[in-house]
């Protein structure tokens, strides 16, 4: 899950690393109010959570409270990459002398965290590994004591600091650390993090990303997220309420399977025969009939999908099962649409009687159905 | 032979009053699997499926003496079992929870690293060697025994494709799943290298998928080790928009980094060959042995 810049910014000052002074606003009159609390010129920033905001022109500057309400208007009747702008974070324009960058992310390979950090900033951390590689400083995190002080202060050094400022950017470094673990970031990174005109060290950007598998310990953060507030499609939502992993993609093809590496290899057998996947759905091990109700009620909201392929390998899952829950979607959902359906596995002879009964064609081989249901899109779904 | 488990294996089920657990301790059991004992804490001194239950691994071990684990607890409590498995000289254990939080799973590896432990999983389908031993919730009649290793990061997908290949008369030494969490024990370089020395291995099918680069390095240990038998390798998610998690938790491309293409090429360069499709697997396997 993805924190709101302004969310990140909150919990890092908590920790004591310098943040520039900000307030929220949803509102222009609201954005001129936190404005002229503080000394302009002020930041105001579109709180989104796709990346790329910079330039898709979520960051804009103002010198005056007025001009601040003036131009959190304009970002607030602004869609980025086609996520309507429902916050605007305004700030102290601070006086920055070096963007640099840190961040703590997980290392697989490795099976644990890594700090990465770099002294040039401001664009993304593949950005500076692809260009200048040997800025690109990494220290791997030992899960049996941490990311203590004396690493902070190497990476200090590393990124070029002396004297006083190895203990005073080293600090940052610990506490963001810190706000990691408590927080079960698996990403969390200050970008950039800068150093100031007067030689302090300041997050001018934070990002962090908790970890879906931890929200159970973070109850505020998962209430947000189910409340709407996020980066989730409508149809991507409603399947986390339901505990269904559902992605939305740009084709024409409703794709429903269980198990997230065969419904992966289904999108791409799609794609291989020339079709475009509405989306990802995986029902996941068992699947019960009413959760294939939902999955087909989820596929189905989407108006491009125009046929649907349900691909089923029954392992512990019965394909009886599977065959009574496609039957009883089918009458409760109301589906219209052509569905080609590929069935094999455990009591498969009984989930094909069952739907061959119904008028349903089953097919056995994942590449034909593929094919058949790729035909199917093309002639527009009829 | 095949890896990891064989005939011998003696095995402990924690989580075994659970629904999954119950059912599939049955399905292992009828497979052949030796389950000596099961844990749930409150449940000691009963039995299910005829497997006597106690109420701390301690306890178990005092009776039973296994040498393998298999665990089911609920996410939040899965790293503590896997820990008390360890901590009572359990070296190979296989959790099938999914969703394991990181900050657990991080945690949990360095300390079977120190106990020299073999941790399959989490999220994992479990391990197979056919017609031995099931340590695992994969379907049994998919697969048979022959000389082909298999190592995968998904579970239907690999029965997929292991169906295919037993269609094919490609039968298997072991197969097993390394999990769908973002941490997980073993790697492909780790099995790999379990392959290599297993005599029954003949080649190896590799089922990778998009995100992190545990693919890349498996290709490039093959290639830097001259890799003595031979690979086939599948990898899911060519459709898969960047940014966006396809069910996996470690399934997502950030960036360039993590695409089915990088992981396609860097195994071509390393001369394993790689399926356009799941059941092309069986055909480049009948090429190549």
């Amino acid at each position: 899950m993805k924190l709101f810049e302004y969310e990140a910014k909150t919990i890092l000052a908590k920790y004591g690393i310098p943040t520039p002074q900000g307030g929220l606003a949803t509102s222009a009159s609201q954005a001129m109010e936190v404005a002229s609390k503080l000394k302009p010129p002020v930041v105001v920033k579109a709180q989104v959570l796709v990346a790329g905001r910079g330039k898709a022109g979520g960051i804009l500057f103002a010198s005056s409270a007025e001009e601040a309400e003036t131009v959190a208007n304009k970002l607030l009747n602004m869609q980025i990459k086609g996520i309507p702008v429902k916050s605007v974070w305004i700030e102290e324009k601070i006086q920055i002398k070096k963007e640099l960058y840190f961040g703590i992310t997980t290392d697989r390979f490795n099976q644990s965290y890594v700090a990465i950090a770099s002294a040039v900033g401001g664009m993304e951390i593949e950005e500076i590994a692809a260009k200048t590689p040997e800025k690109v400083i990494k220290l791997l995190i030992n899960p049996e004591y941490g990311f203590r002080s004396f690493h902070a202060r190497l990476m200090a050094t590393k990124m070029g600091y002396a004297g006083n400022q190895i203990s005073e950017l080293g600090r940052v470094l610990e506490r963001l650390y810190c706000v990691g673990m408590d927080c079960d970031a698996e990403l969390i990174e200050m970008n950039p993090l800068v150093e100031t005109a007067d030689g302090k060290f300041a997050a001018a950007d934070a990002r962090i990303i908790i970890d879906d598998n931890a929200l159970f310990r973070h109850q505020e953060f998962k209430k947000r997220l189910l409340e709407g507030e996020s980066e989730l499609s409508p149809q991507e939502l409603e399947a986390m309420r339901n505990d269904l992993a559902y992605v939305k993609l740009d084709g024409n093809i409703g794709v429903i399977g269980n198990g997230a590496g065969l419904v992966m290899a289904t999108l791409d057998t799609l794609q291989y025969y020339g079709g475009k996947p509405a989306n990802f759905l995986d029902v996941g091990g068992g699947a019960p009939s009413e959760k294939t109700v939902l999955a087909l009620k989820i596929v189905l909201s989407d108006p491009n999908v125009r046929a649907l392929f349900i691909n089923i390998l029954g392992g512990i899952t019965r394909c009886d099962e599977v065959a009574r829950g496609i039957l009883e979607a089918k009458e409760r959902v109301g589906v219209t649409k052509p569905m080609v359906i590929r069935l094999v596995g455990t009591n498969e002879e009984e989930g094909k009687r069952i739907l061959t009964d119904a008028g349903i064609h089953v097919l056995e081989s994942m590449e034909e159905a593929a094919q058949r249901v790729v035909e199917i899109s093309k002639q527009g779904g009829k | 032979m095949g890896i990891i488990i064989d005939k011998n294996t003696r095995a402990i089920v924690q989580g075994i009053t659970g629904t999954q657990g119950s059912f599939h301790t049955k399905l292992m059991l009828e497979y052949g699997t030796k389950i000596v004992a099961g844990i749930t804490p409150g449940k000691g001194g009963t039995e299910i499926h005829g497997v006597p239950i106690y109420d701390t691994v301690e306890e178990a071990q005092q009776k039973s003496s296994a040498d393998a684990s298999i665990i089911f607890v609920p996410a939040a409590f899965a790293a503590d079992a896997a820990l008390e498995a360890l901590e009572n000289g359990i070296k190979k254990v296989v959790i099938i929870t999914e969703h394991i939080p990181i900050k657990d799973a991080v945690g949990l590896m360095a300390i079977a690293k120190q106990a020299k432990a073999t941790i399959v999983g989490p999220n994992t389908p479990g391990i197979v060697t056919p017609d031995e031993c099931k340590l695992g919730i994969m379907p049994a009649h998919i697969f048979k025994s022959g000389g082909v290793g298999m190592v995968s990061r998904s579970g239907t997908l690999t029965y997929e494709i292991a169906a295919g290949m037993t269609r094919n008369s490609l039968g298997q030494s072991t197969c097993l799943g390394l999990g769908g969490d973002p941490i997980t024990g073993l790697n492909f370089i780790d099995t790999l290298k379990m392959f290599a020395s297993d005599h029954q291995t003949k080649a190896v099918v590799l089922i990778g998928e998009i995100g992190g680069n545990l693919e890349e390095l498996a290709a490039k240990y093959i290639a830097d080790q001259k890799y003595p038998k031979p690979v086939v390798a599948f990898i899911a998610g060519r459709s898969a928009p960047s940014g966006k998690r396809m069910g996996h938790a470690g399934a997502i491309v950030t960036g360039k980094a993590g695409t089915a293409e990088s992981k396609i090429e860097a195994f071509r360069k390393a001369g394993v060959s790689v399926a356009g499709k799941p059941n092309d697997v069986s055909d480049l396997l009948t090429k190549l042995i």
